[in-house]
């Protein structure tokens, strides 16, 4: 690990003033992400601010009927509260399906959106990765790809999001709400959160560099059959190869959302019109980017698809 | 890695990652896993290279240190002071500066479980924690959970059941196994809970699923779910 200095803030002014006074200054929060590659000098800050005592710890509810979680509410605790398991079922699930308990213990909500991807060559810093080291070039294009990415992929980068909860949140339209050290406040909606790579695969969100996540919300609950079904090459404590998020309605207004196809968490609204497993894979996989070891996805996605019809059906 | 695999100190292959030695030279085994395991590559992200050079940097306050910081821990019921570069994790500030030895160093990257201790009565990663991060924490070790003489149940259930063999692991796996079942008592769901809403239980498939974060190289899972069981006093999920 690099050198660097450490300060615990108390406030979220002061988090966000404390992240602009100086150049490479990162947050930390749960740290699981970032002293993991902090620890393979791939992450390098020269300071971290401690966001851990802000006391945006509590989840709410808004006066529109849904829920204001805070940035540094646990996994754990997301995904155990009663409301959540209640009216947003999908989320709890997502989340218990993602890393182990004792990972959940410490990361944090904020951290999981914003976790980095697990495309081995990224993590590997004898190879060229356009994320790690933008204009070396991507090592993963005619690499080993069948994890990576088969959708919005680009020329610089074929990496995948690896987060499980955020699949779910985009699932539920979630709005990540962000402060300025000037003190402006932003919504963003998670549609808009999470980049594609293009040419810029370093850039992965429309978080600014000194703005701080103090809390995602979710509209009003959705009613509807929550179902979150990962595939992965065992069944615990491994990521994702894809993931489903669905809400599925009586009335067919169905919602679905993939992991493990791309940079953001994918949704194609308009695919969820259609009534079978086959035709919401074939709109939502349309435009697809695969390589021989990674087009197994696309039938993959048709037959998680399938089993969830199946499941709402019966 | 460093340069020169240590020669084994009983004869034992020198690159064989998961051959372990006896406690006295604990530290030549050390510096051998650390680097050994960069080897052991298991699919992508999972045991890729820990950064054997920067533990021993920060312990030994290398690079340009950016000063240290005072932190005060709460260990097993007594309160230390402590002064310390900032990229000490809590494992590192644990081993090496309270010589509390029982915390196992694995993998360094949250992978393996065998640095799990209990803060505030949950269980972390402490390999993928800062220590100055836990200032005025309360946190519990395998060394606070029990001594031989007075064993915490999960201790005793453990050599009850041979919950172990070579036991690089087991202070991992009981401080989760405390941890977890504080968890469930606390109704906390996990994946393979049937319903969300519903009581949890300690059936071997629940215990299973929420020990997943403690790997066990020896492959003692059966034993160490039958230890578990017994202390969790649950006969649901049929016979462990
Ligand atoms: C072995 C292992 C297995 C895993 N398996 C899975 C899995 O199956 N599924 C899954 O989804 N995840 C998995 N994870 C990833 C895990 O979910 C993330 O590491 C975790 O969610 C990150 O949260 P954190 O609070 O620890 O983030 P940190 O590491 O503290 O931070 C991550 C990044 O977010 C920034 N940040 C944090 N909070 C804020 C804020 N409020 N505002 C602005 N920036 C902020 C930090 O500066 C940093 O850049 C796994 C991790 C490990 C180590
Ligand atoms: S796919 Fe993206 S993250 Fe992976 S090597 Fe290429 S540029 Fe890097
Ligand atoms: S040492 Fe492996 S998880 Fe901490
Ligand atoms: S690793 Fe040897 S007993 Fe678990």
């Amino acid at each position: 690990m690099k050198a660097f200095t450490y300060e615990r803030a108390n406030t979220p002014a002061a988090a966000v003033k404390a992240l602009a006074a100086r150049p490479d200054t990162k947050f930390i929060a749960g740290g699981t992400n970032l002293l993991d590659l902090m620890k393979l000098q791939i992450e390098t800050p020269e300071h971290l601010v401690d966001i851990n005592r802000l006391g945006l710890d509590k989840i709410e509810p808004t006066p529109e009927g849904g829920l204001r979680i805070g940035a540094l509410v646990r996994n754990t605790d997301l995904a155990a509260d009663s409301r959540i398991r209640r009216d947003y079922a999908v989320l709890s699930r997502a989340l218990l399906s993602g890393a182990s308990a004792q990972l959940r213990n410490k990361a944090t909500t904020a951290g999981n959106l914003l976790q980095r991807t697990r495309c081995p060559y990224f993590y590997d810093t004898t190879k060229p990765c356009n994320k790690r080291d933008p204009g070396s070039g991507c090592a993963a294009i005619g690499g080993f790809t069948r994890n990576l990415a088969i959708m919005g992929t680009s020329e610089a980068c074929i990496a995948t999001h690896p987060s499980d909860m955020a699949v779910a949140m985009r699932v539920l339209d979630a709005v990540i709400e962000t402060v300025a050290p000037d003190g402006t406040t932003r919504a963003i909606p998670i549609a808009e959160f999470h980049r594609l790579p293009g040419n810029t695969p370093h850039i992965e969100t429309t978080l600014g560099p000194n703005e701080m996540i103090t809390a995602v919300t979710l509209p009003p609950p959705l009613g509807g059959l929550h179902i979150y079904r990962k595939v992965r090459d065992r069944s615990s404590y491994a990521f994702a190869v894809v993931s489903v998020a669905a809400v599925m309605q009586k009335n067919g207004r169905n919602r679905f959302a993939f992991g493990g196809l791309a940079h953001k968490p994918w949704r194609v609204e308009e695919a969820e019109k259609k009534e079978t497993a086959a035709a919401v894979a074939e709109a939502v996989l349309a435009g697809a980017h695969t390589t021989p070891q990674n087009a197994f996805k696309t039938l993959l996605i048709t037959r998680v698809l399938t089993s969830i019809f199946a499941q709402a059906a019966a | 890695m460093p340069d020169e695999p240590a020669p084994s100190p009983t004869g034992g292959p020198p690159d064989d990652p998961l051959f372990f030695c006896d406690p006295t030279t604990r530290r030549v085994f050390l510096t051998r896993a650390a680097g050994a395991s960069a080897a052991v590559t298991l699919g992508h992200g999972l045991f890729s290279g820990p950064d054997a050079q920067a533990a021993v940097q920060a312990e030994a306050g290398g690079g340009e240190a950016g000063g240290e910081e005072e932190v005060t821990l709460l260990i097993n019921g007594r309160q230390t002071k402590l002064r310390l570069d900032p990229r000490v994790t809590l494992l590192d500030a644990m081993r090496e500066h309270l010589q509390l030895t029982g915390s196992k160093k694995g993998c360094d990257h949250g992978q393996c479980g065998a640095c799990t201790v209990l803060v505030e009565g949950r269980r972390i990663n402490s390999c993928l924690s800062l220590a100055v991060m836990h200032d005025g924490d309360k946190i519990t070790t395998i060394e606070g959970l029990g001594t031989p003489a007075a064993m915490h149940p999960m201790q005793a259930a453990f050599v009850k059941h041979d919950g172990f063999q070579c036991g690089y692991c087991t202070p991992g796996q009981i401080c989760s196994a405390v941890g977890m079942l504080a968890e469930i008592k606390a109704g906390i769901p996990s994946h393979v809970s049937a319903d969300l809403l519903g009581e949890m239980s300690a059936s071997e498939e629940e215990i299973r699923e929420r020990m997943s974060g403690n790997l066990c190289r020896c492959a003692a899972y059966s034993n160490i779910i039958a230890a578990v069981r017994e202390v969790s006093g649950d006969k649901t999920g049929g016979e462990a």
